[in-house]
């Protein structure tokens, strides 16, 4: 039972492991306001899809394992919550993060030895989409990037006013190539050529496929919790919890004895049996969420505690063992349930309308109620129908104080 | 014990609990945390050097130029804890790195800055829940007890229920504000759901209170004069209320002597909140059932 508190990590590790929260493993939770202001309503979640995955394979790039993603929209504000666990350099991270993938095309003007880059309109958001090509005749590779209607008419009168002067691409400010027009291009189609390998032609046409996207991203929120603190703060919740449970049991086994007995049995199933359904589902483990199941320790028993008073009170009544017990089940239920309907009213309302740090506590305080439930139910029955017989002398009545 | 006879001093008593705590928290409101109202919350250690608040705070100041800082010592965690308003993530960087080089064993615990507008959204999402669940819990007590439906509604359990539910709310929320004002305890999210969760437990007990007055007035329907059915009903369920929120203390007790620090107000909260939970129902629900029953009138007569 101990092990199953302090070393929440060494249990199963192999095949199912703890899935724990950032607060407890360390590491980011970034919020990003995504400005749709210039998507048009019908292409807003293609967008968003789109940054999604944009951002998720800049962070992979950072070696960040399993970032987690999530989108949240209304109306034209939509957020993007990005969660990195357990990174030492958050901060490049971050900034990989950061830099919105923005692609624009700038004219060349060249004053002696210094060249100057003027801004034009032509910007990602004409283009459809962009691929790796192979010269025709060289069979180097090339990148072909393809403008919509308005960016191909841009972008013949940029060609027509440009022939024998470079043309500036910039990939997030940077300059990624300059390529001399040779000639007018009227059916919006470029070619970027010269000096490409397969991989940086791939990766470019990626980029470019990424540029394309016209929302630009800013950081509202980060909350980054170093691992150290994350581990210490485990370490500690786990103890009080471990501790919470023998005092629980202690109690239960002073006040009701042989029945406080099994519902101490009991409740040593119902931890195994609620940490296996956190696993299996699998549920993330935030602190606030083992602090919400460590609460449903202590509101565990209170079923046990319904039931147990009022088989005293039949037992008071006369009536014997076996039936006092059937008897104390069957009226104690609707109170079991109607308090516990409370609690499940409770979760349920904050799951909706929390954020990702307070819904784990809210999944984690439903799952252990509604658990908590079937265990007081069955577990704590069957062993009372084991042990309590209508024998007197196998049956003790709980002490009634 | 006679409960429902001195319900007088029962209901001064939380009068002038509810009272204080409204009082408390007209006076000094809540200090918002970052998380609601934006900003920044720093969270560092220096183990190497023994620096004081002072010696931060015009590190903050004057080194970094961020005159708004306000830095706190968590003597608990040995850590610093400063507050300022919302920055960039390179400015957050060239800070840490400036603070390094002045203090090389600093260590970064946790670092947040929230800009006020997603705070803004988190607070009223916030307020929406906790008006949700008041609804939710007092409309599902109605349904429940729709079938005790005499001598009184079972909409009037509802009423009864929304009542305790505020008397419980009120009385951790003035503690909040209380502590705010005292010792600078801040309100965020986790306040905010010990505040719901109060709400969930603290009902527990009336309903194990008034399940058992459903069931005495079925049995004893028009013989025994109301108040005393809720009052034997109060009596005869007093072990077990007092009991299920004494497991749920024993382990609230555990969590805030050997839990994280970081807990520890939560924790507070729903240990006041349940201990008022326990008085509610015993005290406030059941008695307040008998006021407003119509028999009232008649038993005083008698």
């Amino acid at each position: 039972m101990a092990g199953i508190f302090v070393y929440p990590k060494g249990i199963g590790t192999k095949w199912m492991p703890w899935k724990l929260g950032l607060d407890l493993v360390g590491g980011s939770h970034l919020v990003y306001q995504v400005d749709l202001s210039n998507v048009s309503s019908t292409d807003q979640s293609s967008v968003i899809a789109g940054l999604r995955d944009v951002i998720d394979k800049r962070v992979n790039l950072f070696g960040v394992s399993e970032p987690q993603i999530y989108t949240a929209q209304s109306g034209n504000q939509a957020q993007l919550i990005v969660e990195l666990a357990g990174v030492n350099n958050v901060n490049d991270a971050i900034n990989q993060i950061g830099q919105t993938p923005l692609l624009d095309f700038r004219e060349v003007e060249t004053n002696g030895s210094t060249s100057q880059y003027i801004y034009t309109n032509l910007t990602g958001q004409y283009i459809t989409g962009a691929q790796m090509t192979f010269d025709q005749t060289t069979n180097a590779p090339q990148v072909t990037v393809t403008f919509n209607k308005d960016g191909s008419q841009i972008f013949d009168e940029m060609t027509k006013a440009n022939v024998g002067k470079p043309l500036a691409i910039f990939l997030d400010n940077q300059l990624i190539e300059a390529p001399t027009v040779q000639e007018e291009i009227p059916d919006g189609k470029a070619v970027i050529s010269g000096g490409f390998t397969i991989a940086s032609a791939q990766q470019l046409a990626q980029r470019f496929n990424a540029g394309a996207l016209p929302a630009p991203i800013t950081l509202v929120s980060q909350q980054t919790i170093s691992p150290t603190l994350g581990t210490n703060s485990l370490k500690e919740v786990a103890f009080a919890g471990l501790i919470g449970t023998l005092l629980v049991m202690l109690f239960m086994i002073f006040y009701y004895r042989l029945f406080g007995l099994f519902a101490a049995l009991a409740l040593v199933i119902y931890v195994a049996l609620t940490l296996g359904v956190f696993k299996v589902i699998p549920i993330t483990l935030s602190l606030a969420g083992l602090a919400g199941f460590i609460l449903t320790i202590g509101m565990a028993v209170d079923a046990n505690v319904l039931i147990f008073e009022r088989i005293k009170e039949e037992l008071k009544r006369g009536l014997p063992h076996a039936s006092a017990v059937e008897e104390g089940f069957r009226r104690a239920w609707p109170s079991i349930r109607d308090s516990n309907m409370s609690t499940i009213i409770t979760a349920i309302i904050l799951y909706y309308f929390t954020s990702s740090f307070v819904r784990g506590f809210a999944l984690t305080l439903l799952i252990g109620v509604v658990v908590s439930l079937f265990s007081a139910i069955t577990t704590t029955r069957l062993f009372l129908r084991l042990f309590i017989k209508d024998k007197p002398a196998a049956a003790q009545a709980p002490n009634s104080k | 014990m006679n409960i429902v006879g001195h319900k007088k001093i029962w209901f001064t008593f939380s009068t002038i609990l509810v009272g204080i705590a409204l009082v408390s928290i007209a006076t000094f409101h809540f200090k918002e945390s970052a998380e609601f109202k934006g900003g920044t919350l720093w969270e560092f250690s220096v183990p190497a050097q023994s620096l004081s608040t002072a010696d931060v705070q015009s590190e903050f100041v004057n080194a970094l130029h961020i005159p708004d800082a306000q830095t706190n010592y968590d003597a608990t965690n040995h850590t610093f804890l400063v507050r300022f308003g919302t920055v960039t993530e390179d400015a957050h960087q060239a800070d840490l790195t400036a603070l390094k080089g002045t203090w090389p064993s600093l260590q970064e615990l946790s670092f947040q800055s929230i800009s006020p507008s997603v705070g803004a959204s988190l607070l009223r999402s916030a307020i929406i829940a906790i008006i949700l669940v008041l609804i939710g819990i007092s409309l599902y007590i109605a349904f429940a007890f729709r079938k005790a439906s005499r001598p009184i509604s079972s909409w009037k359990y509802g009423w009864i229920t929304l009542l305790t539910l505020f008397h419980d709310v009120a009385i951790p929320a003035g503690l909040l504000a209380i502590l705010g004002h005292v010792s600078n305890v801040e309100i965020d999210s986790n306040s905010i759901v010990a505040l719901l969760v109060v709400m969930g437990f603290s009902v527990h007990d009336t309903i194990v209170v008034f399940d058992r007055i459903r069931e005495n007035i079925m049995n004893h329907r028009g013989k025994t004069p109301f108040d005393t059915i809720v009052n034997d009903s109060v009596n005869q369920t007093i072990a077990r209320s007092v009991n299920t929120s004494l497991t749920l203390i024993l382990v609230l007790l555990a969590l805030y002597f050997m839990g994280p620090a970081d807990l520890r107000y939560f924790v507070l909260v729903l240990l006041v909140g349940v201990v008022t939970g326990i008085y509610s129902s015993i005290f406030i629900a059941s008695p307040a059932l008998v006021l407003i029953s119509p028999q009232q009138d008649k038993t005083k007569a008698s």
